[in-house]
């Protein structure tokens, strides 16, 4: 019987001689980064698409004005601007760009190219999903909304090929740090136009053998579900310090898959690491494990429109029944508890508004006139069908022993849930916001009344008047002690309920060299190197 | 005969319209939008992107465009994947599934009959017992299962083979998703050739076979395998146009980029474009393996050669 065993082991030990080296050190000998990058891109066309998934992919094959560091969330290394000035109030931004910057096909990257990407993204025509990120420019949003369409009078101009001007609507202070998004990329005028016309959303210029880029990296094969290929782009700016040779950016849906790809020696870094494994991963091969903070909110989100939820004192009493801790330290691993939306942000530390306090809680849900919570009905609580399970029993089992709130898990498909929520068609849903720039606004301008992510039903006329006062505040300091004071009013409310900060679970090899914690994720491809 | 291939051919044509029929309304009805995303996008650009992709039209008027189209043979653009055409996904994705369909069909033959055989042949005795209640784990146990801990086995532990992936051209990336797929296939073929090869052994022939010392062996697979395996065969034209047109849960297992993971993400986001076009060409294999079948069922059974 053994005999027969082995002899159908066989035909699989010939296939895999002892010894043979592994896609990893394949990789390291060929300086390939191998990426784990959860999905498959919507799209390379930075106006098209919205996600993070395209951001790790399209930051390798276009450079914005200032670069990314990689040790630091608010250092500004040089990109394709190579100096900036702004005026005192931050309204005014001057960029220099740099004489001998070049896209991969060698045509000269002049400030025409920056400004043709600001007006492509803005044109009404254009339909793109993020054009808002541009909205900080001046007359931005009346030309998206058509109101206007002059494209010379959006504050966006260039006094010659290597300067670029920018009007703000409002002081920016924090507009370095936004040029790092894709929608503030340059793209290749001469390109696109090659393929159609500027508003034209389909044309193949971002296929492989078409892209034209100025990032440190050129696209060389995008495989459907299954990879999209990069390599070293000669002519950029910088491509002597350029250490790898190319990246492959794997979509791997299953995190479990995706970590069992890792440990079998098929990537460097994986895009997440499921909780429940995070235990045995620190056991087995801690020496991988990657722990770290991210630029995202959990939170439960309270349609404030539906009776007995109207009432903030019910809502504040769920919220103080949330043992926090006990959800991070046993579902949620790696992230942070926390009693606010926003997270610290360098200058700005909001305070953090609600903790666990279940004496409190049942004190409050008893004024509020629901003493053990009899005479509240039975609260649906929507989720993905691929949320956390988890935290929603556990928050389930909470608000019941603490408070005598029951509730019926309501699991949705994505389309259905993102639906629900924006219909304000729930009682309450398990939710998550990623900042995209590091500035409390990514977190707090959602939540006024005619916001499409507010979802709340929530608004104060109030709140909207400290946001608006805060966008017209010049000195940064006054700015964030007004977004403070907002974001208080915000929380004190319970529109929505905060359950934590996000935390990155991920497994890392230690060869790779020029990776450290950053908040936005966004470790530049760039300065990175294999050392094996 | 040309007549009768002529009326199939329009019942297959019916049976493709009442599929796209039913596909686009159920399409229809389900909640959601397929423009939604997980940061809203301004209404306004939400509006022109509706009229852009026609889903402001009457639900009639856009069946009328979508069926207008198919015809054409154009089945239109995916609304996730932003401009890549459904054409181009299937001609990307297919190949491989059908890569990975036809290798896990051969597995599940190269086991299944063999084992089907030997048990009939062994009835009641201690191989048939093991080879159907192996066949039996097979059937119960999921390829979710068992892909995992092959992977984990063959991938992770021994790194004999990768424990993700898919090449076209490399055979040690076909192994694990191949071998999972087609084991529960094997099983169920297995089961079928037992029971058809039992029936034929019953029949007067075999006794007279036997009486004039026909060897075992010449009676298993000279006179009765043709016979035993109209059961398996009428099994494995459908089951090959499901095996071939994509399995999600292999696909995302072994982090193979076939069909199966398209479709599903179609029907998560609503993209009903990719929806149509996967069920329309699902729809079209199973109709040709049916027809497959039938032909190599008449060529099998004499008397069905006769009635037809």
């Amino acid at each position: 019987m053994t005999r027969r065993a082995l002899s159908l082991l066989l035909p699989l030990l010939c296939l895999a001689p002892c010894g043979a080296e592994t896609p990893v050190e394949k990789a390291n000998r060929e300086k390939i980064l191998l990426i784990g990058n959860a999905s498959d891109p919507k799209s390379l066309d930075p106006h098209l698409v919205t996600g993070v998934i395209e951001h790790n992919i399209i930051r390798s094959l276009l450079e914005g004005l200032v670069s990314d560091d990689a040790y630091s969330d608010t250092a500004y290394p040089p990109g394709a601007a190579t100096s900036w000035e702004h005026n005192e109030n931050y309204t005014e931004w001057t960029f220099h760009l740099r004489p001998d910057g070049k896209w991969s096909d060698g045509a000269p990257l002049t400030s025409a190219d920056f400004i043709f990407g600001y007006n492509r993204l803005l044109h009404p025509d254009t339909l793109g999903p993020y054009a808002e990120m541009l909205f900080f420019l001046k007359n931005a949003e009346k030309f998206n909304r058509g109101e206007i369409t002059d494209f010379s009078q959006v504050g966006v101009s260039a006094p010659d090929d290597y300067t670029l001007k920018l009007t703000m609507r409002e002081p920016v202070p924090f507009l370095l740090g936004m040029t790092r998004h894709y929608t503030w990329f340059p793209v290749p005028r001469h390109v696109i136009l090659r393929f159609g016309k500027m508003t034209d959303r389909f044309t193949p210029w971002c296929e492989p053998g078409n892209f034209v880029g100025n990032g440190a990296f050129v696209l060389k094969e995008w495989k459907l579900n299954d990879h999209v290929d990069v390599a070293k782009n000669p002519l950029y700016w910088d491509a002597a310090n350029v250490k790898l040779n190319g990246l492959r950016f794997i979509p791997a849906e299953n995190y479990y898959t995706e970590t069992r790809g890792f440990l079998a020696g098929q990537l460097h870094t994986t895009y997440q690491l499921p909780p429940p494994l995070v235990d045995k991963i620190k056991e087995e091969c801690p020496q991988y494990l990657h722990q770290e903070p991210y630029l995202a909110t959990d939170f439960i989100r309270v349609n404030v429109t539906r009776p007995k939820l109207d009432n903030p004192k019910v809502r504040m009493a769920m919220s103080l029944a949330i043992d926090r801790k006990l959800l991070c330290d046993n579902v949620l691993q790696g992230n942070i508890p926390c009693g606010t939306i926003c997270p610290n942000l360098g200058d700005y530390k909001p305070d953090q508004i609600v903790s666990f306090d279940p004496e409190r809680a049942k004190a409050l849900l008893a004024e509020a006139g629901y003493k053990d919570g009899v005479g509240l009905p039975r609260f649906k609580l929507l989720m993905s069908s691929t949320g956390s399970r988890g935290t929603v029993e556990a928050i389930q089992a909470m608000w019941r022993d603490t408070l005598g709130i029951n509730i019926d898990l309501q699991p949705k498909d994505w389309g259905a849930y993102v639906s629900a929520q924006q219909k304000l068609d729930y009682d309450i849903a398990l939710a998550a916001w990623t900042g995209d720039y590091l500035d409390p606004s990514t977190f707090l301008l959602m939540w006024t009344k005619d916001n499409g992510n507010n979802n709340t039903g929530w608004s104060n006329p109030e709140y909207e008047r400290m946001l608006s006062e805060a966008a017209q505040q010049a000195d940064p300091a006054q700015r964030l002690a007004i977004f403070k004071k907002a974001e208080r009013m915000f929380i004190e409310d319970q529109a929505i309920l905060p359950i934590s900060y996000r935390g990155r679970n991920y497994l890392h090899r230690p060869e790779v060299k020029g990776w450290s914690p950053l908040l936005l994720d966004n470790h530049p491809w760039h300065t990175i190197s294999l050392e094996p | 005969m040309f007549k009768a291939l002529f009326s199939r051919l329009i019942q297959s044509l019916l049976v493709l319209l009442v599929l796209f029929t039913v596909t686009f309304f159920l399409v229809k009805a389900m909640p959601g939008n397929p423009l939604n995303r997980e940061k809203a996008m301004p209404e306004h650009i939400r509006v022109k992107l509706e009229h852009y992709y026609g889903l402001d039209k009457p639900v009639l008027a856009q069946y009328g465009i979508q069926l207008g189209r198919y015809l054409q043979g154009d089945p239109g653009y995916s609304i996730r994947l932003e401009g890549r055409e459904v054409t181009d996904i299937i001609s990307q994705a297919f190949p491989v599934s059908f890569q990975l369909g036809v290798l896990a069909m051969g597995v599940a033959i190269t086991i299944g009959i063999p084992a089907g055989c030997l048990a009939a042949a062994r009835k009641n005795g201690l191989i048939d017992v093991m080879a159907m209640s192996i066949a039996m784990f097979g059937i119960c146990l999921p390829s979710f299962v068992i892909g995992p801990l092959l992977a984990e086995f063959f991938g992770r532990k021994l790194q004999l083979l990768p424990a993700f992936g898919w090449d076209a051209i490399d055979p040690k990336t076909w192994i694990l998703p191949a071998v999972t797929l087609g084991l529960a296939y094997a099983a169920y073929l297995s089961r079928l050739t037992r029971a058809g090869m039992l029936e034929t052994l019953s029949q007067d022939f075999v006794r007279t076979a036997k009486a004039k010392g026909v060897p075992g062996w010449k009676i298993l697979i000279r006179h009765c395998l043709r016979g035993g395996l109209i059961p398996a065969v009428a099994y494995i034209g459908p089951a090959f146009a499901g095996i071939i047109s994509g399995s999600l849960v292999i696909e995302t297992v072994f982090q193979v980029p076939g069909l199966g993971r398209h479709f599903i993400k179609s029907i998560e986001t609503l993209d009903a474009p990719v929806i149509m076009g996967v069920t329309m060409l699902y729809g079209t294999l199973v109709i040709v393996a049916n027809f497959l079948t039938d032909l190599a069922g008449i060529w099998l059974n004499p008397r069905l050669r006769k009635s037809s």
